[in-house]
């Protein structure tokens, strides 16, 4: 899932301060899962904004709103029509729905609600980790499925580097040396001889580094659908 | 083959070589960098010179190296993989080498999370692997990584690279150096060695895999010079082992500074008797006024001449 962290509340009222009425828009699906910018947390969202405008006596009213994928067009027109009232909208989806957001609805403004984390998942209650950097060009059946791309804070290809000590990254001890887990699982499946050749310098071109993406599949596209 | 330089000259004919270590200042001003280079011209082989070692802003490794070439003295120019992309890395080098550089020290570099510039990127383009088979292939086959053909070949290049045998999983670390030596590595530099048993455990493994007599094994050796010092490295530099022993030695002493000189002495003597060692860098960061006295000490003074 992606996962996102909602901004400090005063970053989010000093982007709203030119607006008196506000829609704080949930998305439905990761930022709901990752317990950030679901419906529940536009609510509280809203009523911390509400309150600190009450404080600060400024005139305004603050709603709110869900939107199941604020990143599908569709989602999105069926959503539209409630959201002209609005001066702004404060989307508490990734960054890719308030994109999305923006494309549909150019005569609206759409402000983020959120900073954009990384593509990860719960590695139990209340604790997210970073596993895909979507490079375009999967390694995970060399690695025993375990990103050293990601994973890795040098996204090293041949090997642990001299800075991992008793599993863990140079970095932090917070986290774990990808290639020290990779190294583990290959002695443990008898494997260990995958470490041997040396990995050719990665493509990056298949990844941002290559430029902004687009894929296309002729087989389902439809021309002008949105 | 011909040598490279004085330094693999010096490892090829088995003579146990000495290497010292400039670190760039954080300003254009080298004058204190050349004093040292100069103070140690008879004692040290080659000196490595490092390249914005933990990811701190300094002048960079090729300019200082540019200095020593006038100067007449040799240097290993450091290149991480951390600041640069590989159009970079290539181009930087052909860069030294068009003015004489010979020696080259591949390695991944610490974080930039550790130095004075936080926030900036980390490139990682290449690892240090790759890095070094980037630049034997330029050497021997003539050609940049993307494929194209170097314009002309380029001169016979000394390659180095970094092992770390106090790093984990301390069991793969042997079959890492392997790797490296399969990359292109012709000697290698290692972390400070400060746990002289550990390394021991190490070199037991290397001669097993017979790597020492595939490549030059520089052993790292730094004096400490406080127990400051020590404690920094104990607790600071990513990879990096300082036992506990060796700070109440320090703390025991009446001259602190003598003692620390001391053990590095002790650390040449006692590397200089394990099979497969081939020299000593001695890295004398901030401390580089002390590496003639501990060269002689270690009776590896005078350097023998190669014509």
């Amino acid at each position: 899932m992606i996962v996102g962290e909602r901004k400090p509340l005063a970053e989010i009222a000093a982007m709203l301060k030119p607006y008196e009425k506000v829609c704080i828009l949930g998305c439905g699906t990761c930022v709901t899962v990752c317990l950030s910018g679901g419906e529940k947390e536009a609510a509280e969202t809203a009523a911390a904004l509400s309150l600190l405008w009450q404080k600060e006596g400024k005139k305004g009213e603050v709603k709110t709103g869900t939107v199941l994928r604020q990143c599908e067009y569709e989602y999105i027109a069926d959503y539209a029509a409630r959201l002209e009232e609005f001066d702004a909208v404060l989307s508490l989806a990734c960054g890719v729905g308030v994109q999305a957001m923006t494309a549909r609805l150019p005569e609206n403004i759409v402000l983020p609600g959120l900073n954009t984390q990384f593509m990860g998942y719960p590695v139990m209650q209340g604790v997210w980790k970073e596993n895909c950097l979507g490079c375009g060009d999967c390694v995970l059946d060399l690695t025993m499925g375990i990103c050293p791309i990601t994973r890795c804070s040098k996204s090293m290809l041949n090997g642990p580097c001299g800075g991992s000590q008793d599993g863990k990254c140079e970095v932090s001890k917070e986290v774990d040396c990808a290639w020290h887990l990779i190294y583990d699982r290959l002695v443990k499946m008898d494997m260990l001889e995958r470490m041997e050749a040396v990995q050719p310098p990665k493509d990056w071109s298949t990844s941002h580094h290559g430029s902004v993406r687009t894929m296309v599949r002729e087989d389902v596209r439809v021309e002008g659908s949105q | 083959m011909k040598a490279a330089s004085n330094l693999q000259k010096m490892l090829d004919s088995g003579h146990f070589a000495v290497s010292g270590e400039l670190g760039p200042p954080k300003s254009a001003d080298i004058s204190t960098l050349k004093h040292h280079a100069h103070d140690m011209r008879n004692h040290v082989d080659a000196y490595n010179i490092t390249d914005n070692q933990t990811a701190i802003v300094r002048t960079s490794s090729i300019g200082v190296a540019a200095t020593l070439m006038q100067m007449g003295l040799e240097p290993t120019v450091q290149m991480t993989v951390r600041d640069r992309n590989r159009i970079a890395l290539q181009s930087d080098l052909l860069g030294a080498v068009s003015f004489g550089v010979r020696n080259f020290l591949c390695l991944q570099g610490d974080h930039a999370k550790f130095g004075n510039e936080p926030g900036s990127k980390n490139v990682n383009d290449l690892d240090s692997m790759q890095w070094i088979q980037a630049v034997k292939n330029m050497r021997d086959e003539g050609v940049f990584i993307g494929g194209e053909k170097l314009e002309h070949p380029l001169p016979d290049l000394f390659i180095g690279a970094v092992a770390n045998p106090f790093a984990d999983p301390f069991e793969y670390r042997p079959y890492r150096l392997a790797k490296k030596i399969a990359a292109g590595t012709q000697f290698v530099q290692t972390q400070c060695i400060f746990d002289l048993d550990r390394f021991e455990r190490w070199m037991v493994k290397v001669r097993e895999l017979g790597l020492h007599k595939k490549v030059h094994i520089v052993g790292g050796v730094t004096p400490i010079k406080s127990i400051g010092a020590a404690r920094y490295m104990q607790n600071n530099v990513s990879g990096m082992i300082v036992p506990e022993e060796l700070i109440t030695r320090i703390k025991g002493a009446q001259d602190k500074k003598q003692e620390g000189i001391r053990i590095a002495v002790e650390t040449i003597q006692r590397l200089r008797e394990i099979e497969g060692v081939a020299g000593v860098h001695v890295m004398a960061i901030a401390w580089e006024e002390v590496v003639p006295e501990i060269v002689e000490r270690a009776g590896l003074y005078p350097r023998p001449s190669l014509a």
